[in-house]
């Protein structure tokens, strides 16, 4: 490996945004014919890192090297000419278009009478057929194929240019296995053409099937680079997280189970709930006191099924009771009203009014069931606000705030606040601690057992395993918009026990 | 390793002929079907080659218009301007003719003219993120302003002036016995089927034009998959405006006068032509040829509220009926296609 | 110690005035004023017309021209707010003074007639509201549409003539209301201004000021915190249409005449300027309606000053296209990061050269 010479090397790369420096001094190679990973949590400066490279942001300091020469991005049309290619997480293509179109965007065969289509169209087919993609009709429209499919032609359209280095930002995070397999298969080929790819997943597993080297960062830091098959897997969170394998074990014992008595009857009960398209009818109770979690991965139907029970989508199928009454929840306002609520997992476009304050932003969801015109008295609100600036330890404890200034997770404390403001028998929580810090994501999965403990309902929602086996009392498994399985969280269930269970649902079927 | 291991899930393009887009441009041609075979019935004038000839000359501009609004209508966008951009460069045209300006540089001056304010639009909304609507109410009244700063008068034009033959009788292609009835055409029309091809060219067989419809699709994802983003917003814009500077020299050597209030009005007739012809308001889908079809159904509609004895004052409301019918025609079949 | 504390709250007033979008609304005022005073020395003079029994001169005049710029830009603002538009307040000011005339001319009780007109506006106004909330069409084509469809009604209104109900007797309130003056101030003045506040009052008082900024900022959001947008969004549309149908009323009444041509002409863009020289952004959110309030006296204020100038008139419309053009430039992203970005390269090389120090 020593003789390999990098494609690319960036080194000491410095990105500050006002007020924080999002990468300090990174430095990464990529080689040519090698599967390089970007290693981190959320926050540590992945996808500030990839950003720097495909020049949508300009650097502060550090110097970017492709192919031996220094090089300037400005902007992905550089990037581009230097041979970087990019596929990102969102599929970025034009659905209004056919997939030969989106294939050649700006590549187009030309003749006398500008663009030949009829070669365009040819060059797409062979450039599909590159990536084993041959059964796709060029001109069909994009629109027509899975979205696991449009993320493959992306990867054809990337390679287009004859690209040296390959970006695949979260491409896995919508698919299923054997989508993920169809995706290596196509890398590998890429690979082995001598192309460098730079990966960024969160599956472990992924990573340790598909890459050659990794770069750990955090908190915009590097911290090392290693060989994939020289490093331990423990060994590897212990550096992204930057505590010791041993410390890892410490934290998150399991829970004490909140056992259901006999006879007792669930706050909420749906039968047979569902929606075409997003999840297949459905049962599910949730116990007062009791923390129910939602485990499968993106786009099984975990966030379809809570939104679902939020109302923020309308069954078209099924029955909702709450204390064994039968209710019709078919809008977030109706649900609020009869104390549900739902924290979203896309903080920034559901969640936050970014523009206005905490305060109002704890407010909101209270004074909507009260009534617009219907203000909540100065005292009451007060007593609100502090009550839970205080309990949830938002920082800075100013409530005045825009809420678009605070961090991510006290964003996340104060919604948990605003839906905790309504008094809620049963709150659903959805990936409420995603993309934060260490240390708010503990304050918050405390904060979910005290709920419980003082008798409310709650879903957890999450695409960690881990914190779903550490909180929940029972453990519902979703997995292609369908249940397949209720696990009784008890001391035999760990993580391996539900990727077992969705592993094996497949099979069966 | 090999495609066999690509999962053979959905991949069958939907039912390839039909597209329910299609819809509202189908439902424009019968739209115009009807309303001639309508004006042929009760009026018994419509399928005369006089009246269609007419019909042509007198609207060679909006085709024109129609044409130059597709463009930023396809990414989304609109450009309001192009009514009172036709009345700044009618008014400084007349003025300049009546000076005794040669009409050759008269053209040049009105169509740079038009370039200009398209390229003030392009400025405010690609270097200082204005909305496109914004951007071009602004330029819209800055230059119908300037226009009636320049001169509230109607203007006449002056007689031999080697400007008023593009718009003049032209010639008579089939020439019948009977008088108003014959095959007409003339250079203003001439002009509109340059433009009309243009447009097609333009879309369809440049990069540029399939730019314009990535950013209808979606403009973050043009932007990444690296497209010419700015340049080719700045292309819409110079051209639309552009095109509208030409459609007040068709217009105005077929009229022979301007004044400053000429044009009110006409974006919306332009916006419902290019509606009517099947481009999505929202972009990202329909043709030129569709604007084609949009204009001559607004073109068909004065005679037709005429002869119906239609108040000329409801005509406007008829129009706007009609923008709004399609919009939301569009609009349904949208979330038809979602579902 | 204490000294210095009092200093940078001083400072810090002064910055915050400094900041105040406000703030600068009044010096431009001022200034104005100042302008049209150099030119004409007898600006300021104010004297008392006992035959109307108002205050009398060219401030006032001003004042009188203000309250239909107030009445549309306040509606304007909250519909901005929702990050929308109306383009069909003018339009809307038109059907209005041409049911209003048209019905004093047949005859009808003025107060009917009133009511006529303002009911329109509402309808109007309510029609945008379905069709931008609940079909969910793009607020500036909705708005433009029933801007074309608004001025062809109101011709169909009055038969395409610009009805005149000067002669008409009976036509006495609504005369005073754009004429008339209440304890010298002028009447349209003083009944804009009490809307105003009165629709300032509702929407801060009650939580409705905070849930159309909040659908404005982010409707998804806000849907999920059990907000409803679509009644936020109707709302907004419907009161903007009464509003328009009462400027229209003080348009028309000042001469008992409608124009179906030019009454409510331009006013749309007007009414922009007044919101956006108010320092809510047109990309919606939070609104100030202090502000647009104060921007549409200004609004009044330019048209007195280009009248005082003896500037053609019909340069008008460009002059202020050029004000929100400047405006709008000032108020960009890119502008702003101009200096944010400069601040940034001095910071960096200043810690640049403390780290090699």
């Amino acid at each position: 490996m020593t003789d390999k010479q990098p494609i690319v090397v960036m080194k000491g790369i410095t990105i500050e945004f006002p007020g924080v420096k999002a990468l300090d001094g990174v430095n990464l190679r990529l080689f040519p014919g090698e599967v390089h990973a970007l290693m981190g949590e959320n926050g540590a400066g992945k996808s500030t890192m990839i950003k720097a490279l495909t020049g949508v942001y300009k650097i502060d300091a550090g110097s970017i090297t492709v192919d031996g020469k220094p090089t300037q991005l400005n902007g992905t049309l550089d990037a581009q000419n230097a041979g970087i290619a990019t596929v990102y997480q969102e599929v970025n293509l034009c659905t209004n278009l056919s997939i030969g179109e989106n294939v050649m965007l700006g590549h187009e065969k030309r003749g006398p009478f500008g663009i030949d289509w009829k070669k365009t169209h040819a060059e797409a087919r062979k450039h599909l057929a590159k990536m084993g993609l041959d059964h796709l009709n060029p001109r069909a429209p994009l629109s027509s194929i899975s979205i696991a499919m449009q993320q493959l032609v992306a990867i054809a359209r990337a390679m287009v240019i004859d690209a040296k280095v390959l970006i695949l930002d979260e491409p896995t995070s919508s698919l299923d296995a054997n989508e993920v397999q169809d995706l290596f298969a196509i890398m590998r080929k890429v690979r082995d053409s001598g192309v460098a790819i730079l990966f960024v997943s969160h599956f472990l597993d992924q990573i340790y099937e598909i890459t050659d080297r990794l770069t750990i960062l955090r908190n915009g830091q590097f911290i090392k680079e290693v060989m994939t098959k020289e490093t331990p897997r423990d060994e590897l969170i212990g550096m992204m997280i930057g505590k010791s394998a041993a410390e890892l074990s410490q934290i998150g014992a399991k829970k004490a189970r909140r056992e259901i008595k006999p006879g007792e009857k669930p706050v909420v009960t749906i039968k047979q709930l569902g929606r075409k398209g997003q999840i297949e009818p459905t049962n599910q109770d949730v116990y007062a006191g009791e923390v129910v979690g939602f485990a499968g991965l993106l786009g099984s139907g975990r966030t379809e099924l809570g939104r679902l029970m939020f109302g923020a989508d309308k069954p078209d199928h099924g029955e909702y009771m709450l204390n064994g009454k039968k209710v019709n929840i078919d809008s977030p306002y109706v649900a609020l009203k009869n104390g549900i609520a739902y924290s979203t997992e896309n903080r920034r476009d559901e969640g936050i009014v970014a523009d206005l304050t905490v305060r109002q932003n704890m407010l909101i969801a209270l004074q909507a069931i009260r009534g617009m015109f219907n203000p909540i008295p100065k005292k009451e609100a007060d007593e609100i606000v502090d009550k839970y600036m205080k309990e949830l330890n938002v920082r800075p404890p100013d409530p005045n705030k825009l809420i678009k200034n605070l961090s991510g997770g006290n964003q996340q404390k104060v919604l948990i606040a605003r839906w905790l403001a309504i008094q809620p028998k049963l709150l659903i929580l959805d990936e409420p601690t995603r993309g934060i810090d260490i240390g708010a994501k503990a304050e918050i999965q405390q904060k979910v057992l005290e709920l419980a403990a003082e008798g409310m309902g709650v879903v957890f929602i999450s695409s960690e395993l881990e914190e779903v086996v550490r909180l929940s009392d029972t453990i519902t498994v979703l997995k292609d918009h369908k249940k397949i399985a209720d696990i009784v969280n008890d001391d035999t269930v760990s993580q391996a026990t539900i990727v077992e269970t969705i592993a094996n649902s497949g099979k069966e079927a | 390793m090999s495609s066999a291991a690509v999962t053979p899930k959905a991949e069958k393009a939907k039912g390839g002929k039909f597209d329910a887009q299609m819809i509202p441009t189908i439902a424009a041609v019968v739209i115009f079907i009807l309303m001639l075979i309508m004006g042929q019935v009760l009026f018994g004038t419509y399928f005369r080659l006089g009246f269609i000839s007419s019909l042509f000359i007198d609207h060679a501009y909006l085709i024109i218009l129609a044409v130059a609004m597709t463009l930023p209508i396809l990414t989304g966008g609109i450009d309001l301007s192009v009514g009172a951009i036709v009345a700044i460069t009618a008014v400084v045209g007349m003025k300049m003719l009546n000076g005794g300006t040669p009409a050759p540089l008269v053209l040049v001056v009105m169509l740079l003219i038009g370039a200009a304010f398209g390229l003030l639009a392009g400025v405010l909304i690609e270097e200082f993120n204005m909305q496109p609507f914004i951007a071009t109410l602004s330029t819209m009244f800055l230059a119908r302003g300037i226009a009636s700063i320049i001169s509230t008068d109607s203007l006449t034009m002056p007689a031999n002036n080697g400007y008023a033959w593009i718009g003049g009788e032209g010639w008579k292609i089939i020439d019948n016995p009977k008088i108003a009835n014959d095959l007409s055409i003339n250079l203003g029309v001439i002009i509109a089927i340059v433009v009309v091809v243009f447009g097609y060219i333009l879309l369809h067989h440049t990069r540029t034009g399939r730019t314009i419809y990535a950013i209808g699709g979606s403009r973050s994802s043009a932007e990444l998959m690296g497209l010419p983003v700015k340049r080719t917003q700045y292309v819409i814009y110079l051209t639309s405006a552009t095109l509208a500077a030409l459609a007040s020299i068709v217009y105005t050597a077929n009229i022979g006068s301007a004044k400053n209030t000429v044009g009110v009005g006409w974006e919306l007739d332009a916006v419902a032509s290019v509606v009517i012809g099947g481009t999505i308001i929202t972009g990202g889908f329909g043709y030129v040829l569709g604007s084609v079809l949009g204009a001559l159904v607004r073109s068909i509609l004065e005679p037709l509220t005429t002869d119906f004895g239609v108040p000329a004052e409801a005509v406007q409301i008829v129009v706007g009926v009609m923008i709004l019918i399609f919009v939301v025609l569009q609009r349904a079949v949208t979330a038809f296609k979602k579902e | 110690m204490a000294a210095a504390e009092k200093k940078d709250d001083k400072n810090n007033v002064v910055a915050k005035l400094l900041g105040n979008n406000l703030t600068w609304s009044v010096v431009a005022l001022i200034a104005l004023i100042i302008i049209c005073t150099i030119v004409d020395h007898q600006f300021l003079n104010l004297s008392w017309n006992d035959n109307t029994g108002g205050l009398a001169g060219p401030l006032i005049t001003m004042l009188q021209e203000s309250a239909r710029y107030l009445m549309i830009a306040t509606g304007m603002t909250l519909v901005i707010s929702t990050a929308g538009i109306d383009l069909s307040v003018g339009s809307v000011m038109a059907v209005a003074g041409a049911t209003a005339m048209q019905l004093l001319t047949n005859g009808t009780n003025v107060w009917v007639a009133i009511l006529v007109a303002l009911a329109i506006g509402l309808v109007i106004g309510s029609v945008n509201g379905v069709l931008v909330s609940i079909l969910g069409l793009q607020p500036f084509i909705t708005t433009l549409i029933m801007m074309l469809a608004g001025r062809g009604i109101a011709k169909v209104i009055t038969s395409g003539e610009n009805t005149d109900a000067s002669q008409v007797a009976g036509g006495e309130p609504l005369r005073w209301m754009a004429n008339g003056f209440i304890l010298g101030i002028p009447a349209n003045f003083v009944i804009a201004l009490v809307i105003v506040i009165a629709v300032g009052l509702v929407s801060r008082k009650t939580a409705m000021g905070m849930m159309i900024e909040s659908v404005g900022i982010n409707q998804e959001a806000s849907r999920m915190t059990g907000i409803n947008p679509r009644k936020i969004l109707f709302l907004v549309y419907a009161i903007s249409g009464v509003l328009a149908a009462i400027a229209g009323l003080f348009a028309t009444a000042s001469v008992m005449r409608v124009d179906v041509v030019k009454t409510g002409q331009d006013l749309e863009m007007y009414a922009i300027l007044a919101v956006v020289i108010g320092g809510t952004s047109l990309l919606g959110g939070k609104f100030s309606l202090a502000g647009s309030a104060l921007g549409a006296v200004i609004i009044a204020m330019i048209r007195k000053t280009i009248i005082t100038l003896g500037v053609d008139s019909a340069a008008t419309p460009a002059f202020f296209a050029a004000v929100v053009i400047i405006i709008c430039v000032m108020q960009a992203p890119k502008v702003h990061n101009l200096s944010a970005e400069l601040k940034r390269k001095r910071a960096l090389k200043d810690s640049q050269k403390a780290v090699a120090a």
